[in-house]
């Protein structure tokens, strides 16, 4: 590196506590827990269901209902910092008694803490689930990828539609069980419906409504317009 | 407008100066010295000016776009005022396929998500796949693993590298890192057969030992490639248009870089010291000597920068694990997981049940979950399984770094030019195949 960079170097990333160490020969259950997963169960009581250490990771399944109330928490919290989110996602087990789980893995930079949080939508109840955006704005692509995977409905996202699939995708949601790994549809239907289909609707509604293109429009999305569809459900 | 307080000492004169000394397209000044520019923040929006917007297209088949990225633009004139971006052209179900495989027989998708590093995203899935059945690798697949993550990152910053000056405009540096890239692919070719789909983790170790001689490969490349990168730094970081077309772009603070997720050179660019290898080791990375460099504004030219250190430290690592490469086994000795030997395979009963249950079934985990993520090229990847105690996971999840990585673009490209947007999303290093995955 040259001496007229600004770029600076951090020796161990200049962050609380010991440097950390690779982990060996975890345990598979029990050892420590994270020390955030106590101060929730004191602050946050019953909303706490239940905390598992697997694998050295510690995994805290709340309350549907408080899920945005302790993700504020935890990432507002001068003792917590939870500053980071790493990632969202669904699990769906193969064995049709177990809830779905909705996941979410934070991270708290400043002091090195890793720390799974977790939803369990029981089976007959709506997939929602309120969405963290407001805290986490990296939450944004990452809610709607698994609405679009398992049709988990994040309330309070500002614009949740589809993101890998296409806006008339109408197979459902790929990544739950029920789902078959070749596609809902049979190979003729997808086929059929691949050259049916109108290559301007890759363009959502949003952003045509922008280009002012409304007179050019083919007839269908005209009327699509018109009836105020935004998004492909 | 304010005017950024940095200031670049530009070394070599172009052809692009006007006859007070500043490049023609890019918004720089001269000082009263004439030997530094200040350069000021691009155009805002100016909404007197706002006339009707415009909406562009562009991609997904346009070459700056690294794949199949769509981004939608409404422009103000030049100005960006809105971008919408549209992914998933490339989208396979990896995550859905992986729930209908042997752990091992995942190792060959994780090379074709983020194409630039599938030798990292195989240490990477092989790292997860062992903590989920709770199994201690060798010392010798230890390091060989650290030489393989950062060979991985050297070829994944040398694409990026080359494709972002293409995008930029300069065409020489491009071809200097694809030719250290393709030392680095001759390389892994004679270690593990191929040379982009390397397929070169097992649960529990290495598909391959390295070959003999192979280590003074390796050593001849750590000893000529530093040259290639000061090269690079000669050419590029005081080069006029190079600044001019980089600097005070895409500009992320370190409290945005982190509330949008992001990660490796885009967060560290931003001042945030986040390393995986640093903060959350594995690989026994805290026994290397090497530095974390980070940016201080967060624009396009401080993630050159830093991607230009790490190319310096990656050679540093891998000076250090050639020197302590131990002898021994690379595979686990526990045949429930790795293959036993072709030879004892057919002589041993033992060992030939172990090998049928295991091509058969294959090594089953017990119940539980595992995330584990790397300090890949783009950032941090992770994987994330979910095991139910049978052979396939019931949930195999990728962490994708430049998916969250791009989510953050309009923010980055709002109020700057359409030019601009080009060099935006190149600083990203985005790989399609990891975003759509």
């Amino acid at each position: 590196m040259t001496s007229s960079s600004p770029v600076a170097r951090a020796g161990d990333g200049g962050a609380a506590g010991p440097a950390p160490v690779t982990p060996h020969n975890v345990p598979h259950r029990g050892g420590p827990a994270n020390p955030t997963a106590e101060a929730l169960r004191s602050r946050f009581g019953d909303a706490i269901r239940r905390i598992d250490v697997v694998w050295g990771e510690t995994t805290v399944i709340v309350a549907r209902e408080r899920l945005l109330e302790i993700v504020r928490w935890l990432h507002d919290d001068p003792e917590q910092q939870y500053d980071y989110l790493s990632d969202v996602t669904g699990v769906e087990f193969r064995d049709p008694e177990p809830p779905l789980e909705v996941v979410w893995h934070l991270r708290a930079l400043s002091r090195r803490r890793f720390l799974r949080l977790k939803v369990e939508l029981p089976r007959g109840t709506p997939l929602e689930v309120e969405s963290v955006w407001s805290v986490y704005r990296g939450a944004d692509w990452l809610e709607r990828e698994c609405y679009d995977m398992f049709g988990i409905r994040f309330t309070g996202h500002p614009d949740l539609r589809r993101i890998l699939m296409w806006e008339q995708y109408r197979e459902g949601f790929p990544l739950r069980k029920d789902f078959p790994l070749r596609g809902r549809f049979s190979r003729a239907e997808q086929l059929r419906q691949a050259l049916a289909a109108n290559p301007e609707a890759r363009y959502s509604m949003e952003e045509l409504s922008i280009a002012d293109a409304f007179e050019d429009l083919p007839d269908d999305m005209r009327q699509r317009l018109k009836a105020g569809e935004r998004t492909g459900e | 407008m304010a005017t950024t307080r940095r200031t670049v000492d530009v070394a070599l004169a172009t052809t692009g100066l006007d006859e007070r000394g500043r490049p023609v397209r890019t918004p720089l000044v001269t000082d009263a010295s004439g030997s530094a520019i200040a350069v000021e923040e691009p155009p805002m929006l100016e909404p007197e000016l706002g006339g009707e917007h415009m909406l562009i297209n562009i991609g997904p088949q346009h070459p700056a776009t690294h794949g199949v990225l769509r981004l939608v633009l409404e422009l103000d004139g030049e100005t960006v005022v809105r971008c919408i971006p549209h992914v998933g052209y490339l989208h396979c179900g990896f995550e859905k396929i992986g729930e209908y495989r042997q752990y091992n027989q995942i190792v060959p998708w994780t090379d074709r998500e983020d194409y630039l590093n599938s030798i990292g995203n195989n240490v990477a899935f092989a790292l997860g796949a062992e903590r989920l059945f709770g199994l201690e690798i060798t010392e010798r697949c230890t390091v060989l693993r650290v030489i393989a993550a950062e060979l991985s990152r050297i070829i994944s910053h040398l694409v990026w590298l080359g494709t972002t000056c293409i995008d930029i405009g300069a065409f020489t540096p491009f071809l200097w890192s694809f030719q250290e890239r393709e030392k680095v692919y001759t390389l892994l070719e004679s270690w593990v057969g191929a040379r982009l789909t390397t397929s070169a983790t097992r649960v529990g170790g290495m598909a391959a030992d390295i070959p003999d001689g192979w280590m003074d490969g390796l050593r001849a490349f750590i000893g000529a490639f530093p040259k290639t990168i000061d090269e690079v730094d000669r050419m590029l970081t005081k080069n006029a248009i190079w600044v001019g077309r980089t600097i005070g772009l895409g500009t992320m603070t370190a409290a945005e870089a982190t509330n949008y997720g992001l990660s490796g050179p885009m967060l560290r660019a931003s001042g945030v010291a986040y390393d995986v290898r640093k903060d959350f080791p594995y690989l026994d990375y805290e026994t290397y000597d090497f530095d974390v460099p980070i940016g201080t504004n967060g624009d396009v030219y401080d993630r050159f920068l830093v991607r230009m250190e790490e190319l310096r430290q990656s050679v540093r690592i891998l000076q250090q694990a050639a020197d302590r490469l131990p002898d021994g086994p690379v595979n686990v000795d526990d045949h429930r997981v790795v293959l036993p030997p072709k030879s004892k395979a057919m002589s041993d009963m033992e060992s030939m049940i172990h090998h049928f249950k295991q091509v058969m079934e294959g090594p089953r985990p017990p119940v539980g979950e595992a995330y584990l993520a790397v300090e890949s090229p783009k950032g941090e990847k992770g994987y994330y399984m979910v095991s139910d105690g049978t052979s396939k996971p019931v949930r195999w999840r990728i962490r994708p770094p430049s998916f969250v990585n791009l989510s953050a673009i309009p923010k980055m490209v709002e109020g700057h030019l359409l030019s601009d947007v080009i060099a935006i999303n190149a600083s990203i290093d985005i790989v399609m195949g990891e975003i759509d995955r």
